[in-house]
């Protein structure tokens, strides 16, 4: 549990994540006007990079550090910490400590640590936001991120933003809490079984019917994503939709 | 001394080792079950795992298991005349098959133990209602081979003695103070497996029917 | 191109084979709903998995005490007790008990320390039979198969291939396909088999130090009749498996089977604390507990992969890990296999032999989350990644031999790119360096996906635009 109270804050940090960055920039985008339309004022240190966790998991814990160290570095006031990113975020509260264990610098770690959310935890623990659905009828299926749903034990918070929407329905894929096969260097190091899990995931998800697939983790939405091209590209599959939580809410709700 | 133990005992002892806070160790009762409900509880539980169990008392327990040995086209029962069961069948010999004491070391008669027993009665010091589970403590006189080999075990249960949890049934008889003896058991069920492609097949070792008389 | 490594063509073979794999998909899925079934309420399935692991962890704190405590009330007890370094010792130790009696073939009860050991391989060599009597291992041994599940060592056999398997071995008995009847074939080759042997080998599952009781879990009786029938019974199990007192038991028989299979409880839970004594009519004469070593003092010598040996062989975590599912057992080429074979192997053999194992996960976490003793198998996947690279030692045998030059490198500089923001927010330079991480293998990415597409413009450069502010 977070140190924080959860009383609704005046201004937050935003902590973007270096594949929103690169690849995935709207749902950042998204996620920090969602902020700022409760009235949040949001701070966006722009030294940010990543949170350190592809090296933490490859088992390169120096290099690790080295990089988290740098965030830690910015964000020091007593304010919540939002990251639209289940892994990011757990790497977070949960891996900072350990990486930071008995170093100098550990308390500050373990401060950081405290002050962690999730984008959707905190926006439905927090601000215990309303929203008012402006879009069309739409199915969609939600694929939880392994992160989020066991690390961070948020996965109900998805769900419970996407109830709000009149016009959503949430088609309910088989296998749904399975890995998608994404698991960072996973991917690249076992790539047959990845390969693998993820022609699984696609096809329970094509199996719902559903149009659009929306998630909290860009990681797992570059793999099921990926996935659905390719598909459609060479398989003659029907091409299908994915995008981040926060993008999906600020689209269907902002005027 | 072996040096392998000498060295294990090293390598064990060489490391700083925290003490473990043990809150939670201990058992928590759960469940408030008079007896009628666990009566209904270990029968449901036994059932399910195809056993078959009889509620009876001390007046027409005998009666059920003469019954119990015709219907089943039993030819002899192996059980033993020195237990409070055992000298009430012995009394009866004519209701019931061949009866058969196990009185003789099983070396001097395995041929006919493993080829010629159809059944085998045994008492049960306890039972457990929350999995279904027989208690038995095989004696001199109830050996270990007779709830394994015979291809029908009958297993006397009285209901005194049917606990709502295994920690209950050992806290209860205070099993630590008593001293283990050579063989303690849980029975719940016949012999069963599920290796074969996940069906589940009954009587692969040990019995293949299990019938439990509840006094 | 890297040469795919000898696991990586393992798993490829096992996942050509469409029919295996909805075959472990179908047997892992009936495991899963039978032990949801069996905790119906999450906050006493969590006190339970407290309970339990309190249990095993305060048994590992104190080990040294409590294994003397064992071997003291076992010997006074009269059960012979031995130690074994290695698996070659521990073999020696039992084929030295098999010469003394004279005895030319043993019966087996599942005993996955016996697998760990070698053991039917090393007595064949000496020109001494081990027979399987469980009727999964029964049925691998036939077909001279390895276990390819802890607890169903047949599991990816099909009722067809074992009746197959029956006809061509059993050619007397008419081809069936009924399981009932393939059971009561092997029943009754197996009671003859009971009947003769002069030996019977076992496994243990919990060892109660305050009593000398070892405990066995079991369906099918064969376990009883390993260790009763036969004159003489061996058992073998890993120094870890002690725990303190007899009240600790419950506890564990409670989670054990609900874990593995959803049964509330197996068939028999069999307590042996001595061989026959005077004037009881059956059982052994002679009993023997051999406790193997084989790497884990080692592991105890590491606090946080100390917990790897709480771990109570239940197969939990296999049955619920995605990457299991779809390889199946036979691929990880380890006694061990799933998430706790990717633990244990690499710490027992060393991460040169079985460290690639730890690559084989996506840390998804479905594993530590049923584990009833709530081993953090994703974090110490994560720990073994790190001593599989680290220069400074460590503590997992063969720590550093995993580390590549190359990867290294690109690390390093990672990490260098990413703690100095100006260098890193060039964008395009981590992209690059992404890439570079990956050299041969993004080949593989794009055999079933597109290239992620780096944005043209960053989160960084967009927010300008938002107003946050950059303090
Ligand atoms: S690691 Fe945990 S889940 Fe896996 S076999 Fe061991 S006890 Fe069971």
């Amino acid at each position: 549990m977070s140190q924080v109270t959860r009383q609704k804050p005046d201004t937050v940090y935003f902590f973007g994540t270096c594949l929103i960055d690169l690849m995935f920039p709207q749902a950042g985008v998204s996620a920090v006007q969602l902020l700022q339309r409760a009235g949040i004022k949001v701070i966006y240190p722009p030294a940010q990079t990543c949170c350190g966790q592809p090296a933490w998991n490859s088992g390169y814990r120096d290099e690790a550090r080295k990089v988290a160290r740098a965030q830690i570095a910015l964000f020091t006031k007593p304010i919540p910490i939002i990251i639209p990113s289940g892994s990011c975020a757990g790497m977070m509260k949960t891996h900072y400590p350990e990486l930071f264990s008995g170093e100098a610098d550990e308390a500050q770690a373990l401060d950081v640590a405290s002050r962690v959310y999730e984008l959707t935890e905190f926006l439905v623990d927090v601000l215990n936001i309303s929203l008012t659905d402006l879009g069309a009828p739409i199915e969609i299926a939600v694929h939880t991120s392994c992160s989020a749903r066991r690390e961070m034990g948020v996965a109900d918070k998805i769900e419970q933003l996407l109830g709000q929407l009149q016009n959503v329905k949430v088609l309910e894929q088989a296998y749904k809490p399975e890995c998608c096969g994404f698991g960072g260097t996973f991917a690249v190091k076992q790539p047959e079984i990845s390969a693998a899990m993820v022609a699984d995931k696609t096809m329970h998800l094509r199996n719902t019917g559903a149009t659009q697939v929306i998630s909290q983790d860009c990681g797992c939405l570059m793999n099921i994503g990926g996935a659905f091209d390719y598909q459609a590209k060479h398989e003659n599959k029907k091409p299908l939709n994915t995008q981040h939580i926060a993008e999906f809410l600020w689209e269907r709700t902002h005027g | 001394m072996s040096e392998a133990r000498t060295h294990i005992f090293q390598r064990l002892r060489a490391v700083p080792r925290p003490e473990v806070d043990t809150t939670g160790r201990d058992y928590v009762p759960i469940y408030d079950w008079d007896r009628a409900e666990r009566i209904k509880r270990f029968t449901e539980r036994m059932q399910a795992v195809r056993a078959e169990v009889h509620h009876s008392d001390r007046d027409s327990w005998l009666n059920l298991l003469a019954d119990l040995c015709k219907a089943k086209g039993l030819t002899n029962l192996l059980v033993s005349p020195h237990t409070e069961w055992g000298q009430a069948i012995y009394q009866q010999v004519g209701e019931f098959p061949t009866l058969q004491d196990y009185d003789r070391a099983i070396e001097a008669w395995k041929h006919e133990m493993f080829y010629n027993i159809d059944a085998s009665l045994t008492s049960t010091v306890g039972g457990i209602a929350e999995t279904g589970s027989l208690i038995l403590w095989p004696t001199e006189q109830e050996p270990r081979i007779m709830s394994l080999v015979p291809p029908v075990h009958f297993a006397i249960l009285d209901t005194q003695h049917l606990y709502t949890t295994f920690a209950e049934a050992m806290q209860e008889q205070d099993w630590l103070n008593q001293g283990m003896p050579t063989n303690a058991l849980l029975i719940s069920g016949p012999s069963k497996s599920a290796d074969i492609a996940q069906v589940l097949a009954y009587g692969v070792h040990g019995p293949k029917e299990l019938v439990v008389i509840l006094i | 191109m890297a040469k795919p490594s000898e696991f990586r063509i393992q798993v490829d073979q096992a996942l050509g084979k469409t029919e295996v794999r909805a075959h472990f998909r179908k047997a892992m899925d009936t495991l899963m709903t039978n032990r949801r079934n069996q905790f119906p309420d999450n906050a006493e399935l969590q006190r339970l998995r407290d309970q339990a692991q309190v249990i095993r962890a305060n048994a590992l704190s104190k080990l040294p005490e409590l294994l003397e405590q064992l071997e003291s009330n076992l010997t006074r007890n009269g059960i012979h007790v031995h130690w074994a370094e290695t698996t070659d010792e521990a073999n020696d130790i039992v084929l030295k008990i098999m010469q003394k009696h004279n005895a030319t073939w043993m019966i087996k009860g599942k005993s996955m320390v016996s697998e760990e050991m070698g053991l039917n391989h090393f007595l064949e060599s000496k020109g001494i039979e081990a027979l399987e009597s469980d009727l999964g291992e029964f049925i691998i041994q036939l077909d001279g198969e390895t276990p390819s599940h802890i607890i169903m060592p047949a599991i990816h056999k099909s009722k067809e291939q074992i009746a197959q398997l029956f006809n061509e071995k059993f050619p007397d008995i008419p081809y069936t396909e009924d399981v009932d009847t393939l059971t009561r074939t092997a029943r009754d080759i197996l009671r003859e088999k009971f009947y003769n042997a002069p030996v019977g080998l076992s496994g243990v599952n919990f060892a109660v130090a305050e009593t000398g009781t070892l405990c066995l879990v079991e369906n099918e009786g064969n376990g009883r009749m390993s260790t009763t029938i036969p004159p003489v019974h061996i058992a073998v199990t890993g120094i870890e498996k002690v725990v303190e007192k007899l009240s600790d038991i419950p506890p564990l028989l409670s989670i054990l089977p609900r874990s593995a299979t959803g049964q509330p409880i197996t068939t028999y839970f069999n307590m042996i604390s001595s061989p026959r004594k005077k004037g009881e009519k059956d059982g052994p004469e002679e009993v023997h507990l051999v406790l193997l070593d084989n790497g884990r003092s080692r592991i105890y010598s590491d606090p946080e992969l100390l917990a790897t040996l709480r771990c109570i062989r239940c197969g939990a975590c296999i049955n619920h890990c995605p990457v299991y599912v779809r390889i199946g057992g036979h691929s990880y080429g380890t006694v061990y296999p799933g998430p706790i074979g990717t633990i244990l192997e690499p710490q027992k053999s060393g991460l040169k032999v079985h460290g690639e194992l730890v690559q084989a996960s996506s840390l998804c976490g479905a594993c530590g989350e049923v584990c009833p003793v709530r081993i953090p198998i994703p974090s110490i996947i994560n720990r073994l990644r790190y001593e599989g690279v680290r220069q400074d030692g460590g503590s997992a045998l063969d720590a550093g031999s995993k580390r590549k030059p190359l990867e290294a490198i690109t690390w390093k500089a990672w990490s260098w790119a990413a703690s100095h923001p100006s260098v890193y927010n060039l964008g395009s330079t981590v992209a690059t360096q992404v890439r570079n991480l990956v050299p041969h293998n993004l080949g593989a990415w794009t055999s079933v996906r597109t290239a992620p597409a780096v944005a043209d413009k960053t989160l960084h450069q967009q927010l300008k635009a938002l107003g946050v502010d950059h303090e």
